[in-house]
């Protein structure tokens, strides 16, 4: 095993200046946290895998047919065409604690000794497969002809290794300083109030803080805050654009959720609960997520299973608002007149079901829409989500699978990139200035900003 | 007891049955456990169209065919190759209208009226042949192939191994291949197919049952959601 976390420590220093946020590169990296023997890691993290394991999940372990098929459908496997890269490969150590822990022959397994026990090693060597080089983007779940939901398993297997503390060194960083601050990347309460007072004085916007009732609840990712704070702007203006009763709250502001990418079960509900209860606490009707994939996911998917009931608001992604404020009419936006291509956020598109909402907003802005090819549930995924932009070893990788993204959108031969999730933008954003391309890709929210008809209001 | 009366006697019953119960432990060990209701809003409905996965998945999405192309096609042609000659063949069909009468002391002719419909020898051979061919295929394709190479193991190389030895040793009945008598043969036919039955549920081999499951569910997950399948 190699070095742990010491138990006090400093918070590594965050890094704004750079074209992603991230921890500062750390000098010496911490990829194993608190203390613990080999043995109990793994116990813990087999333990953790199998805990929630539902028929879904023991359905999925059953069928695979080693067929490999999956491999072609990862943007890992395709950009290096090595073969560990497999997705169904990254739960190897998983399947084989299934097969001889859980399954329904696992005393054969056992008595016989037919699978090895999983060491501690092993799993080691996995946290480079199941974090920096899978996205959880479920391309290999579209492809899989036996219809396992390969993403849903690699999820699970990272609970399991949270427990065993084996989160590569930024996911274990900035999820201790959210349990430390209330914000893995600093965006603490007061933070956003101070943000956001610059940007109403700066941008000359009303942003509504902490009005007790309210329609809509809106909320922000941690990226957005700290890099793109003009998309709070873009917010704001688009709300009282359309008229509505909205309001942020200081209790429940940050969607980002890392919880989910690293894992930490206990950390998704904390985050999950905070928005849910603001929202609740001001009567919202609707809950508007910001361009944040994963933020998607862990609210609209997840969080009433969180919250242990059906939530008493809707939950939409802001591409989805601004596609039911199109249809009511309610927004006036001035043509842009350009060529654009949709680069579709995984856990929005594919796995979310938001597909023809983004597009339909590119629509009401009178771009021609160049669809690249694949595209919508089958598009490829640009390489950071599910933590991995953040994890600095994984950087040369990434970079790699980001070529695939940049053909891509350089075939379409449109002028303006357009996504939906702060997260692929600064995943877009890093890969620009790494490979000196000439292309920015532009967030959805803020081209609508940015073309608000504000002349007879 | 002859060999041949061996397979055609305790052999096949015990088969038959480590076969039927040990189908029955694998899926009902997965399928009792519990699911947690889903509380989030679905975006539609009628998660239950989802099930159309299940037909859906049978071919790749136009995105993915040129990787997967020959794996697909291999598949087809041994499954399909397989599946005929099990069902169709003469013999076969005699031999389980025999399993019936002993078991229910009727057939489907007696019971219907129904004759099982058959395929001409020749037809069964040259299916054989093909599906003999495509499984040599994917051998090849898994030793070849960086990937099935390295997350395969000795599930996949003996599943493959009992799923040849009973169209091999049929043809090699068939055909009164190599000097001996028709009856060995015979036995060692059946006894391949006994060990077929007998691997099936411990192996990949269950994928047979349980890839509707998979595929149904994830269907309907992904329906709930407007998900892309």
């Amino acid at each position: 095993m190699t070095e742990t976390t010491p138990t006090t420590r400093e918070p590594d220093p965050l890094e704004f200046d750079q074209p992603r946020v991230s921890i500062r590169k750390p000098e010496h990296r911490f990829d194993t946290q608190g203390e613990a023997s080999d043995a109990v890691r793994v116990e813990r993290a087999m333990n953790s895998f199998v805990r929630d394991f539902g028929r879904t999940a023991a359905v999925y372990m059953e069928s695979c047919i080693h067929c490999g098929m999956c491999a072609e459908a990862c943007h890992f496997y395709e950009a290096t065409q090595d073969p560990k890269y497999t997705p169904i490969w990254k739960l190897e150590p998983f399947k084989q604690a299934y097969k001889r822990e859980y399954g329904p022959f696992a005393f054969v397994y056992r008595a016989l000794n037919l699978k090895p026990k999983v060491t501690a090693d092993e799993l080691q060597q996995w946290q480079h497969l199941l974090y920096d080089s899978c996205t959880v983007c479920g391309r290999c779940s579209l492809m899989c002809p036996m219809g396992i939901d390969i993403a849903s398993l690699v999820s699970q297997a990272r609970h399991g290794m949270f427990k065993a503390g084996l989160v590569p060194h930024e996911l274990a960083a900035v999820t201790e300083r959210a349990r430390r601050e209330g914000s893995p990347l600093g965006a603490t309460p007061k933070v956003f109030a101070d943000r956001c007072e610059w940007l109403s004085d700066e941008h000359e916007v009303e942003i509504t803080i902490d009005k007790p009732q309210a329609d809509v609840l809106c909320a922000m990712s941690s990226i957005e805050i700290m890099k793109y704070p003009e998309s709070v702007v873009a917010t704001a203006r688009i709300m009282q654009h359309v008229g509505a009763d909205w309001t942020f709250r200081l209790d429940g502001y940050e969607a980002t959720n890392f919880g989910l990418l690293t894992g930490d079960a206990a950390a998704q509900k904390d985050l999950t609960l905070k928005i849910i209860h603001a929202a609740v606490a001001c009567g919202a009707k609707v809950v508007v997520l910001p361009e944040c994939g994963h933020a998607y996911t862990a609210l609209r998917w997840m969080g009433a299973n969180m919250y242990g009931k059906p939530l008493p608001f809707r939950v939409m992604h802001i591409a989805e608002f601004l596609a039911e404020q199109v249809r009511a009419g309610k927004l006036r936006l001035r043509k842009v007149g350009k060529t654009a291509t949709f680069h579709d956020p995984c856990q929005l598109v594919r796995r979310g079901g938001a597909i023809e909402a983004p597009r339909e907003v590119l629509q009401a802005l009178g771009v021609e829409l160049r669809e690249m090819y694949p595209t919508k549930g089958a598009n490829w995924c640009c390489g950071g989500g599910g933590g991995v932009v953040a994890i600095h070893r994984a950087d040369e990788l990434r970079h790699k699978v980001f070529k695939i993204k940049m053909e891509q959108i350089d075939e379409t031969g449109a002028e303006l990139p357009v996504t939906s999730c702060a997260n692929c933008r600064q995943t877009f954003d890093d890969g620009q200035a790494h490979f000196k391309w000439d292309k920015t890709m532009h967030s959805l929210l803020e081209l609508v900003a940015d073309n608000l008809v504000e002349d007879d209001r | 007891m002859s060999l041949l009366d061996f397979a055609r006697g305790p052999a096949l019953q015990w088969s038959i049955v480590i076969f039927v119960v040990g189908v029955l432990w694998r899926l009902l060990g997965v399928l009792l456990l519990r699911t947690r209701k889903d509380l989030s809003e679905p975006r539609r409905d009628a998660a239950w169209k989802g099930l159309r996965l299940i037909a859906l998945r049978s071919w790749p999405r136009k995105e993915f065919l040129g990787g997967t192309a020959f794996g697909e096609v291999m598949g087809y042609a041994f499954h399909i190759g397989f599946l005929l000659t099990l069902f169709f063949y003469v013999p076969h069909v005699l031999f389980f209208a025999d399993i019936a009468r002993g078991l229910f002391g009727t057939d489907l002719h007696g019971l219907t009226g129904l004759n099982w419909p058959t395929m001409p020898n020749g037809v069964v051979t040259l299916l054989s042949a093909i599906s003999i061919a495509a499984l040599v295929a994917v051998l090849i394709h898994r030793i070849v192939s960086p990937v099935k190479r390295l997350i395969s193991n000795f599930d996949d190389y003996f599943s493959w191994l009992v799923t040849i030895a009973p169209l091999a040793t049929g043809m090699a009945a068939f055909a009164h291949l190599g000097g001996w008598p028709y009856e060995r043969l015979l036995a060692v036919h059946l006894l391949s197919a006994e060990l077929l039955l007998v691997w099936f549920p411990f192996g990949k081999l269950m994928h047979a049952f349980t890839i509707f499951v998979a595929r149904g569910s994830t269907g309907m997950l992904f329906e709930r959601k407007g998900a892309s399948l």
